[in-house]
């Protein structure tokens, strides 16, 4: 643009209105709906044509044909006369379980990373600094691998299982621990855990009403900690409710009864986990290091203590930091899950998309569900952390 | 040009087919210079890699036999291995021209897939490789066991069968690629492998003790295991099925690699239809004159490969039982080449 001797900005020259710049945008954008549109448009003609040529109908009918192969891990009923909807389904939840379970462990581990990097020890701070760097600097895949065939490979066999006090064994075939058998009366405990939860709330919620009001404090944690361990276990005095164990034994090649986790499962758990806990606490070690030191300083000048500082002072405005990066990382979480097929865990990319793909040649279909399964999961993260989010935003007044 | 290639990449990436529409693969082939043939990651006997990545094996000399007829060179081919889950998208996508990959003929991939079959090069059955201190000798005492499968196979359906008919628990632990399956194995994650019997006896021999491994004597499936091509293209199915009956075809008439080129002077009208010396069956397909004579000279005739890689002349050692010719007791039956 000419700029004249004064510096100041000469009147924009009368152009044709092809030079126009919002014409322009116009134009461009037009241009490029056009061109994705019309691309589109021709892959999915040219996919029709080519199905056509090798005489492949699309459908979703195929959904309800027998699938007849098994699954070595399922939450629902599965058998080989199940159908490829119940595979799906199967696969689904698989993904679910060890996402949410991974995200849970991951968020905990990676706040202790996180705020153990800042650490003012230096054994604790190094120490976390080295295990970030060392563990997200190695491919995911990678590390699956060395969980499972290491770990597999020093595990016993399953006739010399380690056994810790009889309860759970450990060998080649995974981790079999006793499974819980309530009786009827046991209900009672689970309610009277219940009351005990909500009674810990209304203290907690008292409690904070009473230090506004008067300012004196009250030993809230050491209470609440009283109540959840004591209602229940009087509960269970009382009632005399029984809680059995069923203990896995072993019988022919393996162990049966109690709750059988398969290595696969623990691998992929283990792998999400750790990978993904070293970026959360670099999230969170950002996050509380975005909150000025003269927070704290104000803070503590108003004579807050330590915790309640953390607490109510930098923790708040941390997350505000913390929240947009840790929602991808749940996600690259969830999707990452999908690795789990390398080491024969039977998620959704595994059974669905690799086994049921393979055994009713339905690729388009089959592909198109996975997609949007990992597409609406995606979605759904996304719309809790930006609830979240937009409460723990700087609210402006 | 440069569409051409984007067109390539966007169907390759999604597994469709152009190729398909066009559908004259030996033309392509031709213009190329050399055939595409999809093979397993690693099958001893049926297609390995040494450490030039030379690759050898049952499945590696029928391509070999599809280039000579081509080319007169059995060299002019380019191996991609598959995995059994990938195969078909690789078939279908025109990344290869001829899948030649231990792959079983079934009623629901020949007329659901868009493929072909071409012929049965192996006729096999499926088998259980256990380690012998297991105490088993029937695969009828596995109820109960932990079962390595390799995903994306007719392998994984005849175990839900078998267990379900003899009304056995198993709990099957299923990966994506063969490595894997057999790490998994050797480490003890399972108790059986389970796969063709062919290829339990090569994969036996790659273990680090492989006398501590046994192969159950029951076989629980019939795997023919057939070359594929993509469905659409006749005239290139032609020149798969006649290479694989001109190797049967020249093993009947005792044409070797060795003698092939003293045959040439045989007075026998079959051997000289087979040789190209009367009649001309190679132009119609696409073909010279001579394109039996190049396969045998190529890379010899159907005995000669079986041997070379999976019977008496292999570590692997099989007999030739089911995959004799007809006339010895077994399957493997040519139409004649008049």
């Amino acid at each position: 643009m000419a700029v004249d001797t004064a510096g100041r900005l000469a009147p924009p020259p009368r152009t044709a209105f092809f030079n126009d710049p919002v014409i322009r945008g116009y134009f461009y954008q037009a241009l490029l709906v056009l061109i994705v549109g019309g691309l589109v448009y021709w892959l999915g003609a040219n996919a029709i044509a080519n199905l056509t040529a090798q005489g492949k109908s699309l459908g979703f009918d195929f959904l309800r044909n027998t699938a007849g192969f098994d699954i070595a891990y399922t939450l629902i009923p599965y058998s080989r006369t199940s159908t490829y909807l119940d595979v799906f389904f199967v696969g689904l939840l698989n993904t679910l379980l060890v996402s949410l379970i991974s995200i849970v462990l991951a968020t905990l581990l990676g706040f202790f990373l996180g705020i153990a990097r800042l650490s003012p020890n230096w054994l604790v701070a190094k120490v976390a600094a080295i295990y970030v760097e060392f563990t997200r600097n190695i491919p995911l895949l990678l590390q699956l691998f060395i969980w499972y065939f290491a770990v597999l490979k020093v595990m016993p066999a399953v006739k010399q299982s380690y056994s810790l006090g009889d309860m759970v064994f450990i060998n080649q075939r995974g981790v079999f621990i006793p499974s819980p058998v309530p009786d009827d009366k046991f209900v009672w405990v689970v309610v009277a855990l219940v009351i005990a939860v909500l009674a810990s709330i209304a203290v907690r919620i008292w409690a904070k009403t009473r230090l506004e009001a008067t300012g004196q404090r009250f030993p809230v944690f050491l209470t609440v900690l009283a109540i959840v361990i004591a209602l229940p276990a009087l509960t269970w005095l009382v009632t005399g409710a029984n809680l059995a164990l069923d203990v896995p034994k072993l019988t022919g090649f393996n162990f049966r009864g109690g709750i059988d986790l398969p290595p696969e499962l623990l691998a992929l758990i283990f792998g999400l986990t750790i990978y993904t806990a070293t970026f959360i606490g670099e999230i969170v070690r950002s996050g509380i290091e975005a909150v000025s030191r003269g927070q704290s300083e104000a803070a503590q000048s108003l004579g807050l203590r330590e915790g309640d500082r953390l607490r109510l002072v930098v923790i708040p405005q941390a997350m505000r930091v913390i929240i947009p990066p840790l929602t991808s990382e749940y996600l690259s979480l969830t999707k990452n899950s999908s690795l789990g097929a390398a080491i024969a865990f039977p998620e959704l990319v595994s059974i669905f998309s690799g086994t049921a793909l393979n055994q009713a040649g339905r690729a388009i279909e089959i592909v198109g569900m996975t997609m949007a399964v990992y597409l609406t999961f995606s979605l759904i993260v996304s719309l809790i952390m930006n609830i979240y989010n937009a409460r723990v935003a700087l609210v402006e007044r | 040009m440069n569409k051409k290639l984007l067109t390539l990449a966007i169907t390759a990436a999604l597994g469709l087919t152009a190729t398909a529409a066009q559908a004259d693969t030996l033309s392509d082939i031709k213009q190329r210079g050399f055939v595409q043939c999809g093979v397993s990651e690693g099958t001893p006997g049926f297609a390995v890699p040494d450490a030039n990545n030379e690759w050898s094996g049952l499945d590696v000399d029928y391509c070999r036999a599809l280039a000579s007829a081509i080319f007169n060179d059995p060299k002019a081919v380019r191996f991609t291995p598959t995995t059994s889950e990938n195969r078909w998208q690789t078939l279908s996508a025109g990344e290869v021209d001829v899948l030649s990959r231990t792959s079983t003929w079934t009623m629901t991939r020949d007329t659901t897939l868009g493929i072909k079959f071409v012929g049965t090069t192996y006729y096999d059955g499926q088998g259980f490789l256990v380690r012998k201190d297991l105490g088993v000798t029937s695969a009828l005492e596995l109820g109960g066991a932990t079962v390595c499968i390799e995903s994306g196979t007719t392998t994984e359906l005849n175990a839900a069968d078998y267990f379900a008919a003899n009304s056995m628990e198993y709990s099957p632990v299923t990966f994506v690629s063969q490595d894997e399956t057999l790490k998994a194995f050797e480490d003890g994650r399972c108790d059986v492998f389970t796969t063709d019997a062919s290829a339990l006896a090569g994969n036996r021999l790659d273990f680090a003790v492989p006398d501590d491994y046994v192969v159950l004597p029951e076989i629980i499936s019939k795997e023919p295991l057939a070359v594929v091509v993509r469905q659409g293209d006749d005239m290139w199915f032609n020149v798969a099925r006649w290479t694989y009956y001109a190797l049967l075809e020249a093993e009947e008439s005792g044409v070797t690699q060795a003698n092939v080129d003293e045959m040439l002077g045989s007075d026998n009208p079959g051997i000289k239809r087979l040789l190209g010396l009367e009649g001309d069956f190679g132009t119609p397909m696409g073909l010279t004159k001579d394109w039996a004579y190049q396969i045998v000279k190529g890379v010899g005739n159907y005995s000669e490969i079986f041997e070379r890689n999976v019977g008496s002349g292999s570590p692997i050692g099989i007999a030739r039982g089911i995959n004799a010719l007809w006339k010895d007791g077994g399957l493997q039956y040519s139409p004649p080449i008049r």
